[in-house]
């Protein structure tokens, strides 16, 4: 337990702050410019932005969650971090499940701020406001696995944020499909099948990349 | 299985069977193809249209069936750590994707006529298309892979996470009833008139075996690669020359 809450505050504050990178600002301020840019894209019509504005805020979600990839797992394997934990026995799924809620925490409940603005932008209702937050509060975990997840898959290999891109947005598709897709009929069940998702992509994520970090590993022996 | 961990008694076998599965699944998607575009009667509803399902349909097959073969060639590979699954799951990749491809692509010729669209987001449209991203993500994950690593492990986690997708597609016509039919053919039970099934059979049959040529094919490229780069590692390094086998 108290491996974990280190662990978790190092993480934190280590995405949060994001060193040189420029940590969990440069994902939000990439957020509200896309939602900022929609408008210009397909024009100002109000009724027409309340439509379809839900949908660009779960787009613009699904990318700002991703930009951070490169820097969930690399810069700890370059410093030799991952290996040190890894001699002390440390679990691989232990160290990942603490940096989904890292990262979780780095963006998420920025973003969650973020979608006031957003919303302000598009005109969206009071109602369809309520289930975008809902929505999005519900699928984030599962964004945050899945950034995690790739993260891990691509530890082996130097590759540019197209690969990483590839991978993340096929298997993000339920969440999309039932996040955004609770914004068009309003309805409750779409925001719990979004949990239901991200409660699997959850379980998964911390063993599939453990696996992934330690076979990377053996690859380089 | 672990008769085949050597890769000398694989490439043996492969050497006969890749002409053979070859000639074979030519023959049958010739004779399955030609059945039923010529000698079919046209259907009572989609008329000359249900010709396209001798293509559509074991492609689909194919597709799906191409990533149970990765699932199974991960399983393979992570817990019997079987190094021809690796070498296995980077052949079947491709061709997996091609049938993906033309599965994706005839539905939408099909679906022109008989639905007024070439397109239509339905369940079983969309998973069959995340299906083919996720081929092209592994590809890309192999080959990056590869590089560094010819048997990385790494390719067959992302496979199996990747399954997931494949009971969606099964059931999507199930879960969300619009415009693909459901399944006429089903274990123990059919829908569809003998007149159909028996060409329908016979071209799956051969697009089935012209799909494993195309993995043997594939599978002996990439063992000769990694031999090839195994001998350059090694006159590199001024080592005397030792047996080639397969090595990261």
């Amino acid at each position: 337990m108290r491996l974990i809450a280190a662990l978790l505050r190092r993480d934190v504050g280590m995405l949060l702050s994001g060193g040189k990178q420029g940590g969990s600002m440069l994902p939000l301020m990439f957020f509200l410019a896309v939602a900022a840019l929609y408008p210009f894209a397909v024009g100002p019509d109000a009724a027409m932005l309340r439509r379809t504005g839900g949908g660009v805020v779960w787009i613009a979600a699904l990318l700002a969650s991703l930009l951070p990839v490169d820097r969930l797992i690399a810069p700890d394997l370059e410093d030799g971090t991952l290996d040190q934990l890894a001699i002390r026995e440390v679990a691989e799924e232990t160290v990942l499940a603490a940096r989904i809620v890292a990262h979780w925490l780095s963006f998420a409940p920025l973003l969650l701020l973020a979608t006031f603005v957003a919303a302000a932008l598009f005109n969206l209702t009071g109602e369809l406001l309520a289930y975008l937050l809902l929505g999005l509060l519900a699928g984030t975990p599962g964004l945050a696995a899945l950034g995690v997840l790739t993260a891990a898959l691509l530890s082996g290999v130097r590759s540019g944020p197209a690969l990483g891109g590839l991978i993340f947005l096929p298997l993000a598709v339920p969440l999309v499909i039932f996040g955004a897709g609770s914004l068009v009929r309003l309805e409750p069940a779409a925001i719990l099948l979004t949990a239901a998702v991200s409660l699997v992509l959850m379980a998964v994520a911390p063993f599939a990349g453990g696996a992934a970090l330690r076979a990377a590993r053996e690859d380089q022996a | 299985m672990h008769g085949f961990a050597n890769p000398r008694r694989f490439l043996r076998l492969a050497r006969w069977l890749v002409p053979a599965t070859l000639a074979l699944g030519l023959l049958l998607t010739a004779t399955g193809l030609m059945w039923g575009l010529l000698r079919v009667p046209p259907d009572r509803l989609l008329g000359d249209t249900v010709r396209i399902m001798f293509v559509h349909v074991p492609a689909a097959w194919l597709g799906m069936g191409g990533w149970a073969g990765l699932t199974l060639a991960g399983v393979a590979l992570l817990v019997w750590r079987h190094p021809l699954a690796a070498i296995a799951g980077r052949a079947m990749a491709v061709p997996g994707l091609v049938f993906t491809v033309i599965c994706l692509v005839t539905g939408s010729i099909w679906g022109r006529p008989s639905w007024g669209t070439w397109w239509e987001w339905d369940g079983r449209l969309t998973s069959m298309l995340v299906l083919g991203f996720l081929y092209i993500a592994y590809i890309a994950l192999s080959d990056a892979y590869a590089r560094t690593a010819q048997l990385s492990a790494v390719p067959a986690i992302f496979a199996l996470v990747g399954a997931i997708n494949l009971p969606i597609i099964n059931r999507s016509v199930v879960w969300w009833n619009s415009l693909h039919q459901p399944a006429s053919i089903t274990i123990g039970k059919n829908a569809i008139d003998t007149a159909y099934l028996w060409p329908l059979l016979v071209s799956a049959l051969g697009m089935a075996l012209l799909f494993g040529a195309a993995t043997l094919m594939r599978m002996r490229a990439l063992l000769a690669h990694i031999q090839a780069e195994a001998r350059l590692r090694r006159e590199a390094s001024g080592a005397p020359a030792a047996l080639a086998r397969v090595g990261g």
